[in-house]
């Protein structure tokens, strides 16, 4: 099918708030306003839009937003099975899929939070001055594989993602004297790029490693400015084919290549799986697929001008690093030191936004609106001369990623 | 009734039945790794399947808790009320188990004093009459003349 290949055409936003400062507006209602300003910045009407992909067990169903949108014909509605953030390229992979066949014209990617009207997920939905239950206390029905799997990390108080990414990181440090330094000075970099942001939610708090090394320390290594924001909001992609991205009104980003998926015998990661291959513990789990997509894109790490990573950590953004091959295994620490990841100066701009640190965590799918500005020189923190950006979701859990291309 | 580490408020397990024998031997004060029969395959946490040969045949095999540190993190925010601060959360290889790790605390020991692969060994903590969770402490090391 020629003039089918996927393009990026629309990328918006809400408003970005610290978790719980959107209360008087509903998630789904929040979603549909993103997609109207995705949707907008197209040039595209809602009438154009026959498809919806979320991911990460998404509270706002395609079905209703579809009604809700006054969708003319809802012809590609899809979830992706990948935990938390990992699914958020993969979302965007699909739609891509979905009008590369001809299940659809126009499918937008969206992901709406709002944390407080909900739970916080760095609370892992536990309060601790909750009344306790009087009853002795005993094994309780799973309601679910994850809950079964997660009944084997539980009962130790592993529910928080911040306790559950330390492991794989804390061994890290161990294996290749990686240095909590070295994790401060990517949150320092990041917070550097939010600051000609507007959209962050960090933008006007600079950030010194010294103000990271002194920050409260959540679980060792991760100190809290090594842990990803908290926030309300909600973001939208729109993809369509090659032939319809031609007359729109940005310029169309193409999805070079796009891949998802796990190494074997990962599960849902070290959160819940202690008996990850000694070989892959200590990374990101996403170099197999990160090979993958290098092979389906036929480019390398060299070709990358500006990559979006998925940081809910600082470690899983030092251990990606070296799964996509920007650096050698366990040379991540060093590479952040040598300010590679810095905006002006670096070898390779990371997080131009501010990322999931210091602009907001909408999931990662952020990072896949700002991997589009950074092709379309529309980043505050431009890249010159970029035609090549690599966007990444989740890590240390099932992940995707999407190679994107300047038109 | 054992020492106790955690409050009763901690999150407690959650079973199917395929891993409730799991749990069931823990209360018996057994820490077990399910093996699979034909092949000799061990996994945790207890799956239908062999991930290897696929068999849907396994037993359980007692093993005896020694262990190294693989892993851990010192957690400085509580999972539930009464808890003492800060926490450690480790992954402990098994020792007769081929390597085979375990989610668990360590417990006897300030963060400060853990190292990967220091030796541990099992220590049962008795939730209740019914609730057992194995959680880990350090092998104590014999006295050093060179103190
Ligand atoms: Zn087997």
């Amino acid at each position: 099918m020629t003039g089918r290949k996927a393009h990026i055409v629309g990328v918006g936003e809400t408003l970005y708030t610290r978790w719980g400062k959107i209360g008087d507006v509903t998630e789904h209602a929040l979603a549909c306003q993103a997609i109207g300003r995705a949707v907008e910045d197209a040039g595209l009407d809602l009438s154009d839009v026959d498809g919806l992909a979320s991911f990460a067990e998404d509270r706002n169903e395609a079905t209703f937003l579809a009604a809700e949108l006054g969708l003319p014909s809802l012809r590609f509605a899809n979830m992706v099975w990948l935990p938390g953030g990992g699914g958020g390229c993969a979302a965007v992979g699909n739609a891509a899929m979905a009008v590369e066949t001809g299940q659809a014209e126009v499918v937008v990617v969206y992901r709406s939070l709002c944390q407080g009207q909900f739970f916080r997920f760095g609370a892992a939905g536990r309060d601790p001055t909750a009344p306790v239950d009087p009853a002795p206390p005993t094994v309780k029905p799973a309601g679910s594989l994850m809950l079964a799997s997660m009944g084997f990390a539980m009962p130790y108080g592993l529910l928080m993602a911040a306790a559950a990414y330390a492991l794989p990181t804390r061994r890290h440090m161990h294996l290749y004297g990686t240095t909590t330094e070295q994790l401060g000075m990517l949150a320092v970099t990041f917070r550097e790029h939010a600051s000609r942001n507007p959209r962050a939610v960090m933008g006007g708090r600079p950030m010194t490693l010294a103000d990271h090394q002194a920050s409260p320390m959540i679980a060792d290594p991760h100190r809290l400015f090594d842990c990803c924001l908290e926030s309300d909001g909600a973001c939208a992609v729109v993809v369509t084919t090659e032939e319809r991205a031609r007359d729109l009104a940005k310029r169309p980003v193409e999805i070079l290549a796009s891949v998802q998926g796990a190494p074997k015998g990962y599960g849902f990661g070290p959160f819940t799986n202690a008996n990850i291959a000694d070989e892959i513990y200590a990374t990101g789990g996403t170099e197999e697929m990160a090979n993958r997509l290098w092979e389906k894109a036929g480019l390398g790490p060299s070709d990358v001008d500006v990559a979006e990573i998925y940081d809910h950590f600082t470690g899983c953004v030092l251990m990606q690093l070296e799964d996509y091959g920007f650096c050698k295994r366990g040379e991540g620490g060093p590479f952040i030191e040598s300010g590679a990841l810095a905006w002006r100066g670096g070898s390779l701009p990371t997080n131009t936004h501010g990322g999931s640190l210091s602009e907001a965590y909408i999931h990662g799918l952020n990072h896949v609106v700002e991997g589009v500005r950074a092709l379309r020189g529309e980043s505050t923190s431009p890249v010159e001369g970029a035609e090549v950006g690599l966007v990444t979701s989740g890590a240390c859990v099932p992940s995707s990623a999407v190679l994107l291309g300047r038109r | 009734m054992s020492e106790r580490f955690f409050p009763d408020s901690m999150p407690p397990p959650l079973a199917d039945s395929t891993t409730l024998p799991w749990w069931e031997a823990a209360a018996d004060h057994r820490l077990v790794v399910q093996r699979c029969t034909p092949c000799g395959h061990t996994r945790l946490p207890p799956a239908p399947i062999c991930p290897e040969c696929r068999s849907t045949e396994s037993d359980w095999q007692e093993v005896s808790g020694r262990g190294r540190v693989y892993t851990y993190t010192a957690v400085h925010r509580p999972i539930a009320a009464g808890q003492e601060l800060p926490f450690i959360i480790a992954v402990i290889s098994l020792e007769d188990a081929g390597g085979l790790r375990i989610i668990s605390n360590l417990v006897g020991t300030p963060p400060e004093a853990v190292t990967i692969d220091m030796p541990v060994e099992l220590v049962w903590e008795d939730m209740s009459a019914e609730l057992s969770i194995p959680r880990f402490r350090p092998v104590p090391t014999p006295p050093s003349d060179e103190d």
